[in-house]
């Protein structure tokens, strides 16, 4: 990721999953990291896409730009599908897969 | 350079005329690329419109026939936003509201994905150091501009999500 603006780090952790049904739980969508996105605007994507909170979202972009990838969303294929296509909109690199 | 700010709910910022030819210019290359130029073999087009499932060709194939055409449509509708916003040919004002703010914010990153994938920006890649090495090579390059224009639209992104979010 391309960070212009140092983000803060907050060090929360915050379970994906607890909400969703077992049945559901068996896909989900993965952010990759790429050199263009700046750092703040793939956090806004997530906190406007998936209603994260800030701290949430830093979290989550933080896991991209460090370990290269992060699971931003977990349910069903077609959720998942869905929300793969909106984050390609957004020109983030995102992928569905099996959890 | 032109900044965006947040003044009575609206995004706005005072373009010089340079400035509104290169936004009309990168916003019409997008625009081209996903019309007429539209070729799944470009490495631009592969990272506008990625493959949802990289091990599974079939899969994918059928995730974009379900979805390609929707986000080709939203992809040229956003560049068309900042199109519609400059003033024509010269100088002047940009006055955006939050929808045509955002429009812009998902433009801007598309014009600067495609200048990364063609400038082969990688992690770690210092602009500043790209860009001293190719004005040390020939000033008037085609590189130099491209590089200077791919710098400038990010600063512009980011102050416009910064008066987004502020």
């Amino acid at each position: 990721m391309g960070g212009m603006a140092a983000p803060q780090v907050a060090p929360v952790e915050t379970p994906d999953t607890d909400e969703v049904p077992a049945s559901d739980r068996q896909w989900v969508t993965i952010v990759w990291d790429d050199p263009v996105n700046l750092m703040t605007y793939v956090t806004w994507v997530f906190q406007k896409l998936f209603g994260y909170s800030r701290e949430r979202a830093e979290q989550l972009m933080l896991d991209v730009h460090h370990k290269g990838r992060a699971v931003v969303s977990t349910g069903a294929r077609e959720r998942m599908e869905h929300d793969a296509s909106q984050l390609h909109a957004y020109g983030l690199w995102a992928t569905v897969d099996r959890s | 350079m032109s900044m965006f700010h947040r003044q009575a709910g609206r995004y706005v910022a005072v373009f010089a005329v340079d400035e509104v030819r290169v936004l009309r210019k990168v916003a019409s290359e997008v625009v081209g690329l996903l019309t007429d130029g539209f070729d799944h073999t470009d490495p631009v087009v592969g990272r506008l419109f990625p493959a949802v499932y990289p091990k599974d060709a079939p899969d994918t194939a059928e995730f974009r026939r379900y979805t390609e055409g929707d986000l080709k449509t939203a992809k040229i509708d956003q560049a068309g936003a900042i199109l519609a916003a400059l003033p024509d040919e010269a100088s002047g004002e940009v006055r955006l509201d939050a929808e045509a703010a955002e429009a812009w914010l998902r433009a801007l990153n598309d014009a600067r994905l495609a200048m990364g994938v063609r400038l082969e920006i990688k992690d770690g890649t210092d602009l500043g150091e790209e860009l001293d090495d190719a004005v040390a090579e020939d000033p008037g390059s085609s590189r130099v501009f491209q590089l200077s224009v791919y710098a400038y639209l990010g600063y512009l992104q980011e102050s416009l999500l910064n008066a987004l979010i502020d």
